[in-house]
């Protein structure tokens, strides 16, 4: 029954991806469906794209293994959004960018900056993906015993199919439906569960449990207080730097809108992760003995249910999970292929098909090579590296007129380079002992603070290397566009 | 009278006779001498475009705005976000506190955390949109 739940998603996503197909003629209804996608639906599909297997799966999962610090990471993924909202999202939309790399050059002018953001989202992108085709093959293997690469090639070949026939305007429906999809595939579920747990007497967790597992800061992991910090440090402010999550932003109509689909993004966020924390406690009750658990929320239904009841609820919730990973999948894809295509090949619609295909083969190899970490781990290292590189650039770019070229550039390599180096040595699993491995597995804590003081004091020590145009390039980012000013002439080479 | 017109008068008292010409210039210097000079010779837009030292003051007061609102929320966030895990390590006892039977740090970081969210992210919406509205009128008033 799983298995058919599995087929339908697939089936309806490609079906309502395939509805786009008429519309995507030009190159720019490729990259940002021109344009006329209506607030709601951008939010829902805001929501669709962000909420990826770690939020579906693998948060409930760690809070399971490692207990209430763990709820720092839905709040800091939604939270990411409130910093986004007040610092980033109408200036980033009046920009008139496409993509972070676009911005990088309208506002630093240099060409060698915005490579340096192409490669960035590149990496972000396929460390993001990774962890999308390897719960994928998890879940599969989970529902039919198949091979665990059978699952990440499965969701591979249906986004590249969708991407590749739609563009951005089908990808903007699929991810609308996707999140309403997601949404009640955990929470009808969870109706059932509680109702199954009030009548099993509703038992609380064991004495031991209340002691360590559900008190903050008291057993769990390692240098709790540390890696509680970074994790916040690194969620939110990553989220800003995510390149699937900004591209979305285009596609409101001005800046005033950006903020507004922000707030509802927020509200849709939140009415989400209400949901996985609930997972999680209950899985410590009646699926403590889990050893990937990942596996948690699929696997509560038949443990606390069971029956035709229990059997319907799993294929529910091996639905969303699917929905999950194509979502997210799609959208990484198109924002990876989009910067592959400009800024690695020759740009136009024949690029932007190689370069999907290059978004997705490689991290399906990675999803292969790499031991498996939980999936949710995974994507907090993808929001450390964002954090360390795009959070800064955004920031400083955005509001600080003194940023100059050299020392965006400097930031970026630093920054980036750092948090990358930690991310490799996490994935591969070099043994460290002690500290080192919670400074590798949390590396936003150093690693955010040292790219902000190095782009900061890098500009100071270049003055000369100011872009010209910043006082126009200010007007075109804070101005209200209602105002009849010069914004300079300045467009996206996407376009 | 129109701020182009100089305190000469009239251009008909200026083709009279001196006579007619005197008379014109006595009144010519006091009111509306100082009603030109309060008017601005261009619409602020253009100050703006012409990145003249007044277009630069327009900006610069509008971005000082909108960042100290963007600091105020960031700072709040950071205060409540950054403290309640000090909050929990320093006050042991909070930890066992229960709302509605279930225990504080659940409550919060699993729940009430999310509206406060929303709420802040609205009220930051209506300010930075009203911010703007003033800049707006600001700027083209004429």
């Amino acid at each position: 029954m799983s298995l058919t739940a599995v087929l339908v998603v697939v089936v309806a996503a490609v079906l309502i991806g395939a509805f786009g197909i008429r519309v995507s003629r030009t190159t720019s209804d490729f990259y940002v469906a021109s344009r006329t996608v209506s607030p709601l639906w951008n939010a829902s599909a805001i929501g669709g794209e962000y909420l990826s297997a770690a939020s579906f799966l693998g948060v409930a999962g760690l809070i399971l293994a490692f207990g209430v610090d763990m709820l720092w990471l839905p709040v800091g993924w939604t939270g990411g959004y409130l910093v986004l909202l007040v610092l980033v999202s109408a200036p980033l939309r009046r920009s008139g960018a496409y993509t972070l790399p676009d911005f990088a050059e309208a506002r630093l002018e240099s060409m060698t900056v915005r490579r340096t953001a192409s490669v960035l989202v590149v990496l972000i992108g396929w460390l993001y993906l990774m962890p999308q085709f390897q719960s994928a093959g998890l879940v599969l293997r989970e529902i039919t015993g198949a091979p665990p690469w059978a699952g990440g090639l499965l969701v591979a070949l249906v986004v590249a199919v969708n991407v590749l026939s739609g563009g951005m305007r089908s990808i903007t429906f699929v991810q609308a439906f996707q999140y309403w999809l997601k949404l009640t595939a955990l929470a009808v579920p969870l109706v059932f569960l509680l109702m199954a747990w009030r009548a099993n007497g509703a038992p609380g967790v064991s004495a031991a449990d209340a002691a360590t597992w559900q008190t903050p800061l008291s057993g769990g992991r390692e240098y709790g207080l540390y890696s509680t910090y970074s994790l916040i440090l690194a969620t939110f402010l990553g989220t800003m730097g995510l390149p699937h999550v900004l591209v979305r932003f285009y596609t409101n109509p001005d800046g005033r809108a950006a903020r507004r689909t922000t707030l509802v993004v927020l509200s849709l966020l939140g009415a989400f992760y209400l949901m996985p924390a609930m997972y999680g406690w209950l899985g410590r009750l009646y699926a403590a003995d889990l050893t990937r658990t990942d596996t948690v929320v699929l696997t509560l239904p038949a443990r606390m249910i069971g029956g035709t009841l229990g059997d319907l609820l799993t294929a529910l919730l091996t639905a969303g999970a699917f929905a999950a990973f194509l979502s997210t999948s799609s959208g990484l894809t198109v924002s990876v292929a989009g910067v592959i295509a400009q800024d690695l090949l020759k740009g136009g619609v024949r690029s932007f098909r190689i370069a999907t295909l290059m978004a997705v083969v490689v991290p399906l190899g990675l999803a292969l090579w790499a031991r498996q970490l939980p999936v949710a781990d995974v994507v907090g290292l993808a929001f450390a590296v964002a954090a360390s590189s795009f959070c800064p650039l955004l920031v400083l770019g955005i509001w600080w007129r003194r940023l100059t070229t050299t020392g965006a550039l400097a930031g970026l390599l630093v920054g980036g380079g750092l948090a990358c180096g930690a991310v490799l040595a996490t994935i591969t699993g070099t043994p460290y002992d002690g500290f080192t491995t919670a400074l590798l597995a949390q590396p936003a804590a150093w690693t955010v603070p040292i790219a902000f003081v190095v782009m900061v004091a890098v500009s100071f020590l270049t003055p000369h290397r100011v872009p010209a145009n910043v006082a126009r390039v200010m007007v075109r980012l804070h101005t209200p566009e209602n105002l009849d000013l010069n914004r300079g002439d300045w467009r996206p080479r996407s376009s | 009278m129109t701020p182009g017109e100089t305190p000469g008068g009239t251009p008909g008292a200026a083709a009279e006779e001196p006579r007619a010409g005197r008379r014109a210039r006595r009144t010519a210097v006091t009111s509306p001498r100082t009603a030109a000079a309060r008017r601005p010779r261009y619409p602020a837009t253009r100050e703006i475009d012409e990145q003249t030292g007044l277009g630069e003051v327009y900006m610069r007061s509008l971005l000082r705005t909108q960042f100290r609102l963007a600091l105020f929320v960031c700072t709040v966030l950071a205060c409540v976000v950054g403290g309640l895990p000090l909050l929990f390590l320093l006050i042991p006892e909070l930890r066992e506190v229960e709302l509605l039977g279930v225990p504080l740090p659940w409550a919060v970081l699993a729940g009430l955390i999310y509206p406060a969210f929303v709420l802040g992210a609205w009220l930051y919406v209506r300010q930075a949109e009203r911010n703007e509205r003033h800049f707006a009128e600001l700027v083209e008033r004429r």
